[in-house]
């Protein structure tokens, strides 16, 4: 099964050690991009790992506008809405495996090396084929 | 026979196609076919002459794909099955190759796909895997872009700048999947510097050289970014370096100065100093003006503003960033690093932040915020 690890920049609820990261000391800093590397590595290593990707906090909404006209954009995006910072993919074996993943890399360490306790979002894929139910 | 020998007679088999009266797209498809057929069957059992293997199995491939389409459409096969002694193939085949892959008229990414297949010899698969999108996408891009050139004549004069464009392009995106982009860009610039005596050309093949020699350097344990002036110059390739000298003086003794000659000259004079404060930044600073004249670009008045700040003091460095755009992607990180070395830590370490946010990629982004913790840290709690 398939599920979606979203990281958020702005729009999940507080995290406990809510530190932003410019003011952590340097070296902790290091330690958090380390964990996040030994996060992905290790779901590489068990078989779980599909797909991973950082996103900019740049960008905008767009949408159509008639025919003949260019999309309207609105953005850069307003400092109070949700922004996604980056998602990964996982194919496990259970929903209970995707909430254990998902609260590992939660744990990843901040200020003064204590964890984030950062909220997650997990959400399952819909599968592409349908289950035969006959 | 390794893989690199059998890519590398690519370009010459499709040049034997085209001269037998091969249109170029399925010249280069049918040789991409019999290379994919080289690579699974040769490690087992390697021909004699590995030219010609490649040159009847491309041409049958050919001839079976030109009768289906004659079957389909209900005609007469339009060339001869046996082909007559091959005509000898002329050195210019090559660089005509170069100038149709990377026309002007296709838009980069194509190019780029376009250039390492038919001329790099690399197949679909791995040119997918190294940028990173699936293989159906990568075969289509590069099907949309030979129906673009399609009729073309293979015997035209090309934009030599567009070649060169493109090779950088390569070059730039380093190395991910199973092949080393910058290696290979830098063996297509070889290929070229041996077919056009541009001094452009030699400048471009001397830039990759000079920037290759300090890749390692470049990054740090866990792929950190490590910042030029704390790299560990005992690391650089001297090999490199010198190689790339020569053939950067050789170039600029041709008084035909153009972009990449000149950017040649300010790699050369970082990697000829042992620190940063032995380098001479007065002499990069003149070069960034010979370089804003070539090509007026916004990012070297940028890279000129940080030189001028080594070269004359950060408040001089500051004061030339006045006519930068402020929306580049490095400009908040220039910023930073100026206000820092003014002593200005607090404004520093808040661009530091901003500069992370508008960062480009990972290792960037990474290295920013690291930086901003680190100024942060010296201001004290």
């Amino acid at each position: 099964m398939k599920y979606l690890l979203l990281k958020h920049y702005r729009g999940a609820p507080a995290s406990v050690n809510d530190v932003p990261m410019d003011q952590w000391a340097p070296e902790e800093v290091d330690a958090h991009l380390q964990y996040m590397r030994d996060f992905a590595d290790r779901l590489e290593e068990t078989g779980e790992f599909v797909d991973g990707q950082a996103l900019s906090p740049k960008g905008a909404w767009v949408r159509y506008d008639g025919e003949g006209r260019p999309p309207v954009t609105d953005g850069p995006f307003a400092e109070t809405k949700d922004l996604i910072a980056g998602w990964m993919v996982i194919d496990v074996e259970s929903w209970d495996r995707a909430v254990q993943l998902a609260g590992e890399l939660s744990a990843a360490p901040g200020a003064g090396g204590k964890p984030i306790h950062e909220w997650l979002e997990v959400r399952p894929f819909l599968t592409e084929s349908p289950t035969v139910t006959e | 026979m390794n893989e690199s020998l059998l890519r590398e007679l690519v370009p010459a088999v499709i040049g034997v196609l085209v001269r037998r009266g091969a249109d170029f797209a399925s010249a280069e498809d049918a040789v991409q076919e019999a290379l994919i057929r080289a690579l699974e069957t040769w490690p087992n059992d390697p021909p004699r002459d590995p030219k010609a293997w490649l040159v009847t199995v491309a041409w049958r491939r050919f001839i079976d794909a030109v009768r289906a389409e004659a079957s389909r459409r209900g005609r007469e096969l339009a060339v001869e099955v046996e082909p007559h002694a091959d005509p000898e193939p002329a050195r210019d085949d090559t660089l005509r190759l170069y100038f149709l892959c990377a026309h002007p008229t296709l838009p980069p990414d194509s190019a780029v796909a376009l250039t390492l297949r038919a001329v790099g010899g690399l197949t679909t698969r791995q040119i997918a895997a190294a940028y990173l999108v699936p293989e159906s996408t990568m075969a289509q891009r590069i099907s949309r872009a030979k129906r673009r050139i399609a009729g073309l004549p293979l015997n035209q004069p090309g934009d030599l700048g567009t070649v060169l464009r493109v090779l950088y392009l390569v070059f730039n995106e380093g190395y991910s999947g199973d092949v080393d982009l910058a290696a290979e860009a830098i063996r297509l610039a070889r290929l070229l510097v041996a077919l056009s005596d541009e001094p452009e050309v030699a400048g471009l093949l001397a830039l990759m050289l000079l920037h290759h020699a300090r890749r390692t350097s470049r990054t740090g344990p866990g792929g950190r970014l490590v910042p030029l002036g704390q790299q560990d110059r005992s690391r650089w390739d001297t090999r490199l370096i010198a190689e790339g000298v020569t053939m950067l003086q050789a170039a600029l003794a041709r008084d035909r100065l153009g972009e990449y000659q000149a950017q040649a000259a300010i790699a050369a004079l970082h990697a000829d100093a042992r620190t940063t404060t032995e380098t001479d930044w007065a002499q990069i600073v003149e070069w960034y003006d010979e370089l804003l004249l070539l090509t007026g670009s916004p990012v070297v008045r940028l890279n000129r503003a940080v030189a001028v700040g080594e070269a004359d003091g950060p408040r001089a460095g500051l004061a030339a960033l006045a006519d930068v755009p402020p929306d580049l992607p490095r400009y908040a990180a220039a910023t930073a690093y100026l206000h820092e070395r003014a002593g200005d830590l607090e404004r520093a370490a808040e661009l530091y932040a901003e500069a992370s946010r508008a960062a480009t990629s990972v290792p960037e982004r990474d290295h920013l915020t690291r930086e901003a913790a680190r100024v942060r840290h010296l201001l004290g709690p």
